[in-house]
């Protein structure tokens, strides 16, 4: 693997053959020495775009129990407007020998921009770009599934049959997009659920049922149902009316929570806005997944780490 | 070099095959002709003769963004792609929104020499939409204004767009109109649709051209107006403008080189050169602009030309500056959609890329037929020439071209502008040979 930008360029045995190097990794953070020296002498660069202190310090727990070396680079703000351009930021850490460069950034595309400039060498990782994609997000809420439903037995598994429901901000989330490619990809069935402001206008060709009634979805019984953050300033768009109404129709309340069978995971990718999209009985049951969600994003970045920068660049593992 | 030209052999646009003896600036004789004495006799067997073709929507940046483009350049540029006249927006810092900017617009491009700038006054004081710029004062000017556009903004206030309708009716003028309905594509970066969705990209919708297009048809119908559309980009906007001109509604609109080639697949690959406003949209679009232009419902191509500087797209989509530069590709990329493919012969072309758009912007020495008397604006094409486009065929300052790499049919050999060769057996002449020539020739009329 030469670069981590999208889950759609992943297909079924290279998602798989990621989870179970994942598995690997889950296994040494049981260990009492969670280290292993894999990438010394490596240099992973987090070059964060946007604030997302979630998201860097996973990146950099992961590289770190691999012996990287890791530099934080905290560049936010527009690149143009603000001073320094993503070639030259991307130039500077390339004079500097970074072997892999983590990138968040607020502008859709722009790590694949990174990726295919030549501006550098090294391997590049989306953290999240815009409202594109958020591969490793996705990898590790597939991993969890897998986990829950498989236990010990997860290596080698795919997610045939499996049902997810997905709900909230479709239309911005990067989340939703590199789930939608990746569930796909492993056999699973979404369910997308938002209001229709929040869908985009065409999504015919997702692999994803489209339904707009929360309740009608959830009778349905899915293994799954994923909540998305709505963010504050989707208030203000004139997406839907205010918080009460959309806490009431899309929210995962106590009401509908109750009414959910007990083996349906509860998962969200943080952070929460209880109250609004999750209601605080539902994110702490014994159904959420919220904080294994965690847990397992160490141990997948530490695999997509893994397989881009071990070994000979480029390389297929 | 002599000041009289004798093009032998050229293929006429009506397919006729005639020689053409330039001589004091005008078309002296066409037809079957004898040597000249002292003209300069140029091989045209296989090229086809086009009037001086006439660009109704050309960037030059000049004055306040020299980076990107300067009136010299940009008509270098012009020549380039075999046209004589071009007409400068008015979006320059200062904006061209008084009599002063225009009329130094216009000097920039006397002084320069290689085609006719024209230039278009702003609709509203700094573009801003909010208040009339004093469109009399451009219209009477040195530089006689006859267009006027807010081109990169919509004048969007139904208002304003009424007022400035019937104002400029005072001088047979026209409004020309950035149709983009500014609330329904904030932050848009593409077109919306299937594609945008899924590279997360905000979208342009066609409804927010369609819905002022149909606006505007309807206010210039109420008031009596004239009005023109600048860069119709989608199937449901030929319907509007054919809607609008079926019911007799004075009204004119032009297409992109590139809309008539370009799709939004290309934006999947986030490579800013294909970032452009009105964006790039589908296949179904291309497929209509084409038949529109085709059928008149469309009546000219003007290419929008857009230079920037290399880091205004070496960079994330969203930070990239809009636009293409398209003079030098223009006849190539027309040749490649309508002839080629059959839509349309070269009486066409001179049609929609020399007539049609001098009568719009009522600019008078150009878009006339190549026939005795007619002012010495001509442009000979290759036609069988084929090749990669590359940036030795980019002649501005600027290398922001979507064809780079592309195989594009079509060359222009030589461009004539007031009887004076501003490009030559393909290459761009020296702005000092061309001075000297237009030195000799005022001199010979002075004696004469």
């Amino acid at each position: 693997m030469r670069h981590l930008l999208s889950t759609r360029d992943l297909s079924r045995d290279d998602a798989i053959a990621l989870l179970d190097v994942a598995e690997d990794m889950a296994a040494v953070q049981e260990r009492e020495v969670k280290k292993l020296p894999t990438l010394r002498g490596r240099t992973v660069v987090n070059l964060f775009f946007e604030d997302s202190t979630r998201t860097r310090i996973s990146f950099e727990a992961a590289a770190k129990r691999l012996s990287a070396d890791v530099i934080n680079f905290s560049a936010k703000g527009s690149s143009v407007s603000k001073g320094e351009s993503l070639k030259d930021t991307a130039q500077t850490l390339q004079a500097m020998g970074a072997d892999g460069v983590v990138i968040r950034h607020p502008s859709s595309g722009a790590p694949f921009t990174l990726a295919t400039s030549g501006w550098i060498d090294a391997g590049v990782v989306n953290a999240g770009d815009g409202t594109h994609e958020h591969p490793t997000q996705a990898l590790l809420d597939a991993f969890t599934m897998r986990r829950r439903l498989h236990g010990a037995a997860s290596r080698g598994r795919d997610l045939d049959g499996v049902r997810v429901v997905v709900v909230g901000d479709i239309l911005h989330s990067r989340v939703a997009r590199s789930n939608v490619w990746l569930l796909e990809t492993l056999g699973a069935e979404v369910t997308l659920v938002a209001p229709p402001t929040l869908v985009p206008v065409d999504v015919s060709g997702w692999p994803a049922v489209i339904e707009y009634d929360l309740d009608r979805a959830l009778a349905a019984g899915p293994d799954v149902v994923m909540m998305l953050r709505i963010q504050a300033e989707r208030m203000q768009g004139a997406f839907f009316p205010n918080s009460r109404e959309y806490a009431r129709t899309w929210g995962l309340d106590d009401h509908r929570f109750a009414q959910l069978p007990e083996t349906t995971m509860v998962m969200h990718p943080g952070p929460m806005n209880r109250g609004l999209e999750i209601a605080a009985r539902a994110a702490d049951s014994m159904q959420s997944t919220v904080r294994e969600q965690v847990a397992n994003g160490v141990s997948v970045r530490m695999a997509a780490l893994y397989l881009l920068l071990s070994g000979e660049r480029g390389e297929t593992p | 070099m002599s000041e009289s030209f004798l093009i032998r052999g050229a293929t006429l646009p009506s397919g006729e095959r005639a020689d053409i003896l330039l001589e004091g600036g005008r078309i002296a004789d066409v037809g079957t002709l004898a040597d000249a004495a002292g003209a300069t006799v140029v091989d045209a067997d296989g090229l086809v003769a086009l009037p001086g073709l006439v660009d109704l929507h050309t960037h030059l940046r000049e004055p306040g963004y020299e980076q990107s483009e300067t009136v010299l350049t940009g008509t270098r540029a012009a020549a380039a792609g075999g046209f004589t006249a071009v007409f400068a927006m008015a979006n320059t810092f200062p904006v061209a929104d008084t009599a002063g900017v225009v009329e130094q617009e216009l000097s920039l491009g006397e002084a320069a020499g290689y085609a006719t700038v024209q230039p278009i006054g702003a609709v509203t004081v700094g573009l801003k939409g909010e208040q009339l710029a004093e469109l009399g004062a451009m219209a009477a000017s040195r530089a006689r204004v006859r267009v006027f556009s807010d081109d990169g903004f919509c004048v969007f206030d139904p208002l304003l767009m009424r007022r400035a309708l019937e104002y400029v009716k005072a001088f047979d003028g026209v409004i020309a109109q950035h149709a983009q309905e500014p609330r329904l594509t904030q932050g848009a970066q593409m077109n919306e649709g299937a594609l945008s969705g899924e590279l997360g990209l905000a979208g342009w919708p066609a409804v927010a051209e369609e819905s002022i297009i149909a606006r505007d048809v309807l206010l210039a119908e109420h008031v009596g107006s004239r009005l023109h559309v600048c860069h119709v980009s989608t199937a449901g906007s030929v319907e509007v403008v054919r809607w609008a001109k079926a019911r007799g509604i004075d009204v004119t609109a032009e297409v992109t080189p590139h809309h008539l080639l370009l799709t939004e697949e290309l934006v999947a690959g986030y490579d800013p050169r294909y970032k452009v406003n009105p964006p790039l949209r589908r296949q179904e679009d291309v497929d209509a602009l084409r038949a529109a232009l085709a059928d008149g419902t469309i009546d000219i191509v003007a290419t929008d030309h857009a230079p920037h500087p290399v880091e205004a797209k070496e960079c994330e989509w969203d930070a990239a500056a809009n636009g293409m530069v398209g003079l030098e590709s223009a006849l190539s990329v027309v040749q490649q959609t309508m002839v080629d493919s059959g839509l349309m012969g070269w009486a066409d072309v001179a049609r929609v890329l020399s007539a049609t758009p001098a009568r719009i912007g009522r600019l008078s020495g150009h878009g006339e037929p190549v026939a005795a008397g007619s002012a010495a604006e001509l442009t000979l094409l290759d036609p069988t020439a084929t090749a990669d486009f590359g940036v030795d065929r980019l002649a501005g300052r600027s290398v922001n071209s979507p064809y780079l790499g592309r195989t594009l049919p079509g060359r222009v050999v030589a461009t004539f502008h007031r009887g004076v060769p501003t490009v030559l057996d393909g290459e761009v002449r020296a702005s000092d040979e061309i001075a000297a020539a237009f030195a000799r020739l005022a001199e010979g009329s002075a004696r004469g």
